[in-house]
């Protein structure tokens, strides 16, 4: 696929580390940063295999009335690069600033590579920081804008300029070095903002929405080469964002938040299939909500029950994604659901088909654009519908059953897509 | 692979981004040094001179404050000064207007050059401003001759204190209007002219109603200016008392020599008139941008 | 603009109408007396020119105007953005009055703000009382220049620097932060540098202003020459003595010199506005 100019950050040989070449020397210096691989590496007081670079603890912070966070807590393990994923409002970028040390929580802990941060003014915190809008210092250029936590800190002119000679490179941006951030597009510009943040080989990273302020073809192609960048460099690595594609496309971890709180904390797949809550559910992908009684009361017969070992409780719900859904022209004996089209959507690679299923739900599939084209619906047709995978939602007990409807009723895959 | 995901309905946004305000810097000591620094430098620069002259106003009670009020010499300083400013801002206002009107909405050869000579007159000492009129105006000059010839005596007299006055605030309308104009946008015009609106219609009851606030807040800024002004009118009026004497010359007048009380008081009035136009300017300025928001 | 040919007449347009009137009442406003003096100014030659100016008294009294300018400039540049960043970035009881009161030397009139002054600072005054104790004299000599320079050009760098400081990305302060950069480093090495063009617009134009300013300055300093005369005072003094190319020819330097300020301006804001264009 195509992803621009600067993908071919990982193409040459220095992928094959973790022997001499010139990236490697991010992970040599003064050994600030985690080593490559987080396996081969023990720490020396002993922990174990796990080796945490950030650890919040209780986090709580109100603004007025306005609880922002609440009671959070969670770890990012040493080179890993984890999603911070919330609507607006859910405190992710105060959980972040607060790491940083741009904000102070009202009460909580932060600590950084096993060391309490929570006292530690912004500037002793050893964190790269990137802004959504970039925050390139605008009076000066790229290089000295890289350059520039080098001179605070000190560093050797020498040093500083080889340092960011390199950094220029891995951003594949050599020949700008003496231009103004206003020379450059958004993508550059965001670039320029990770090495500079880069550039002092901090503990840890952290991105508050660093995509947010980009077109969406940049912020795809930006996107795949932070993830590439992550890992040749294996810089602990934090990101805030709310945009749940975002989060699963580059982070190894996803800690979703909704009003101050942790909803779930895991890898991408596992809370896209077993969420936690009906929270989670919806703001990883769009889902289908289906009460399981008045689905019962309105089939003409194959209710849920017939794929349940149990009955349903009295106020279960079904949740569905739209492309765990088959439809099919004829029912065929079998427990579908009948449901009439009310709207077909070609979106390219995959066909939406908004239904109405008994008595007054709609519900909403995806099936791709071949499938579809043989089944050969039109709207109004009568047609019947059959999940493959659901998870019942018990809200009395608040926690979901993931029931796997195929095997509940004895299909095989191949019956069910073969239409 | 990730599956594939929609933009997610379900997701509304549930609150207010966060206001930034309250983010308070760690060091508390070198802020509260700051704002006492500045504090005291206002104080010092602006608020205790203010007072120093209402005391100084009052240092003998009301009565003498009163008597030098309704004196009628300094009735008639007075009714001199908001003549003055009455005739230059309605002349400046009007051509103000026409002047943005040009600058804005038209284009044509020279047309940065104008839109520097409008500022000229801030450039301009008011002494030197006055000067150019006698140059211009003076008996010896040849229209001032041509007009002397005629009974018409502009430099010493009250044309040439009109003049001086005009010049000095000639910017004021015109800076504030154009780039309120130019913010604007011409649409609601060509809107106005594609519903047949005319011209002058179209400019009575689409463009001048836009700009009202700004209007305002430019003919606020020139009426304290012409009340305000001395140097240039000092220069060509040749301050003859009972005659062509404004409450500034006045107040100058009196400082130097014989009624220090009428100074004070009339001093102390236009101070007062500078601050109800200054109060009437930040009401005005809210105006105006509360207007701003709601085009935006 | 010709474009206005939605009703085609064949009258001259309305507007080159009002193009002509707009333009015309410019002319004899300001272009007109501007001409003339500078007509009348030069008309001598450069060598007479070159007296007048040099002559004792016009000399002392532009070196003085430029002198107590360039002072003012100088302390107005570092109060006024002092002033801008307490007023845009600290919260503090008396905020909002010192904010609507910052226009007040806009407002007024400078006579009276030399009234203010001589009440306050003036060898009558308790205040002028314990200067002259302490061996300082501030009203009717030099300093008293300064002060009312101060004062009638108070707004003149608050107005130009507060803008840029409410639009500043406080995002650029937080990254200099994260770098390891204290207050004092972040202050100097980011916050100024974005500053400097509104810090130098506001600058100028003080002592634009402060090279013509008559009222507050005879009022305070008095007029006494090879003193407290500045410039616009001498040139006062020679139109009332008849001295016609005297004034002439001061005036025409303390013009060239607020003209070559507003040119120097106008260039810095196309330069500025073409760096930020992209």
């Amino acid at each position: 696929m195509s992803v621009g100019p600067f993908v071919d950050v990982d193409a040459g040989p220095s992928r094959a580390r973790p022997a001499a070449g010139p990236s490697v020397a991010f992970h040599h210096h003064r050994g600030a940063w985690p080593p490559p691989r987080v396996e081969a590496w023990r720490p020396e007081d002993g922990r174990e295999e796990k080796n945490v670079a950030i650890e919040v603890r209780g986090l709580s912070k109100k603004y007025g009335s306005f609880q922002a966070v609440n009671d959070v807590s969670f770890e990012v393990e040493s080179g890993k690069l984890v999603a911070l994923l919330g609507p607006s409002g859910s405190g992710k970028s105060t959980i972040l600033r607060t790491i940083a040390g741009l904000e102070s929580a009202d009460s909580g802990s932060v600590m950084l590579t096993g060391e309490d941060a929570t006292d530690l003014p912004v500037q002793q915190r050893g964190v790269g920081f990137v802004f959504q809008h970039y925050a390139l210092f605008r009076h000066m250029t790229i290089r000295d804008n890289i350059g520039f936590g080098l001179k605070i800190r000190g560093v050797p002119r020498a040093e500083a300029r080889r340092r960011v000679d390199e950094l220029l490179d891995l951003i594949q941006l050599g020949g700008y070095a003496n231009r103004y951030p206003s020379q450059l597009s958004g993508g550059q510009r965001q670039r320029v903002a990770l090495a500079r943040a880069l550039a002092p080989r901090p503990k840890v990273l952290l991105l508050d929405e660093p995509f947010g302020a980009l077109d969406a073809k940049v912020r795809d192609e930006l996107r795949t080469w932070l993830r590439r960048l992550h890992d040749e460099v294996h810089v602990t690595s934090l990101f805030v964002t709310h945009d749940q594609r975002e989060a699963f496309e580059v982070s190894d971890q996803i800690v979703v938040l909704a009003e101050g709180r942790v909803r779930q904390i895991g890898p991408p797949q596992t809370l896209y299939e077993q969420p936690a809550d009906p929270f989670v559910a919806g703001f990883l992908g769009a889902i289908n909500v289906l009460p399981l009684r008045s689905l019962k009361a309105g089939s003409v017969g194959g209710g849920p029950e017939e794929w349940l070992d149990m009955p349903p409780a009295e106020h279960a719900e079904a949740y569905v994604r739209p492309h765990d859904l088959d439809v099919f022209a004829a029912r065929d004996g079998k427990p579908y659901w009948p449901a009439r089209v009310e709207r077909i959507t070609p979106l390219g690679g995959v066909v939406r088909l908004d239904l109405r299923i008994a008595p007054e739900h709609p519900l909403y599939i995806e099936v791709p654009r071949d499938r579809s084209n043989g089944v050969g619906f039109a709207t109004g047709d009568e047609v019947y519908v059959c999940p493959r995978h659901i998870n019942i939602y018990d809200r009395v007990r608040g926690s979901f059953d993931p029931v796997d409807v195929h095997r509940a009723i004895g299909l095989s895959l191949e019956s069910g897509a073969g239409i | 692979m990730p599956p594939d995901l929609e933009p997610e309905p379900t997701a509304a946004p549930l609150a207010f981004e966060l206001p930034l305000k309250g983010r308070e810097e760690a060091s508390g000591w070198g802020r509260r040094l700051l704002i006492a620094a500045v504090l005291a430098w206002f104080a010092i620069l602006i608020l205790v001179p203010g007072a120093a002259l209402v005391r100084q106003a009052f240092a003998k009670g009301w009565q003498p404050l009163a008597a030098a009020l309704i004196d009628p010499e300094v009735r008639r300083v007075f009714a001199l000064s908001l003549g003055l400013a009455a005739v230059a801002t309605a002349v400046n206002t009007v051509f103000g207007i026409a002047m943005a009107l040009v600058l804005v909405r038209q284009r044509f050869f020279g047309r940065t050059l104008i839109d520097g000579v409008v500022d000229l007159p801030f450039a301009v000492s008011p002494i030197v401003a006055g000067l150019m009129l006698i140059v211009l105006y003076g008996p010896e000059s040849p229209i001032g001759g041509w007009l002397d010839a005629r009974g018409i005596q502009v430099i010493y007299a009250l044309p040439g204190m009109v003049l001086a006055t005009t010049f000095v605030t000639v910017p004021f309308v015109v800076r504030e209007l154009a780039p309120i104009l130019r913010e604007l946008g011409e649409e609601y015009e060509q809107a106005a002219h594609t519903l047949g609106a005319g011209r002058w219609r179209t400019f009575w009851s689409v463009t001048l109603p836009s700009i009202r606030w700004g209007v305002a807040y430019g003919v606020t800024l020139t009426v304290g200016r012409c009340l305000g002004e001395f140097g240039a009118v000092l220069v060509v009026s040749g301050n003859v008392i009972g005659q062509t004497q404004t409450a500034t010359l006045y107040i100058a007048d009196g400082v130097e020599s014989f009624h220090p009380e009428g100074a004070y008081a009339a001093s102390l009035v236009l101070a007062a008139a500078s601050f109800v136009l200054l109060v009437g300017m930040d009401a005005l300025r809210h105006r105006l941008e509360g207007a701003r928001e709601v085009t935006s | 603009m010709e474009a206005g040919s939605i009703f085609s007449r064949r009258r001259p347009s309305p507007e080159l109408l009002l193009r002509g009137a707009g333009l015309s009442y410019l002319g004899v406003m300001v272009v007109l007396p501007l001409l003339a003096m500078a007509w009348q100014a030069t008309a001598p030659g450069p060598a007479a020119f070159w007296a007048a100016v040099t002559e004792p008294y016009a000399w002392h009294a532009l070196k003085l105007t430029f002198l107590t300018a360039f002072v003012m400039m100088a302390v107005g540049a570092v109060t006024g953005t002092a002033t801008a960043w307490v007023l845009v970035r600290y919260e503090f009881p008396g905020r909002g009055l010192v904010n609507a009161l910052i226009d007040l030397p806009f407002a007024v009139p400078t006579v009276v703000t030399g009234v203010m002054l001589v009440a306050l600072y003036g060898p009558d005054s308790v205040v002028g009382a314990i200067l002259a104790d302490a061996g300082w004299k501030v009203i009717y000599d030099q300093p008293g220049i300064i002060l009312a320079l101060l004062f009638v050009t108070y707004p003149f760098v608050i107005r130009s620097v507060q803008p840029v400081l409410l639009a500043m990305d406080r995002a650029e302060e937080e990254a200099a932060a994260t770098l390891g950069a204290g207050p004092c480093a972040t202050f100097f090495q980011v916050v100024l540098p974005s500053l400097w063009p509104s810090i130098l617009t506001g600058s100028a134009l003080a002592f634009s202003r402060a090279l013509g300013e008559y009222g507050s300055v005879v009022m305070v300093a008095g007029n006494q020459p090879l003193l407290t005369r500045t410039a616009p005072i001498h040139v006062f003094g020679e139109i009332e003595s008849g001295n016609r190319h005297g004034a002439l020819a001061v005036s025409a330097v303390l013009l060239a010199a607020s003209l070559l300020i507003l040119v120097a301006l106008h260039a810095l804001q196309r330069r500025g506005e073409a760096r930020d264009a992209s």
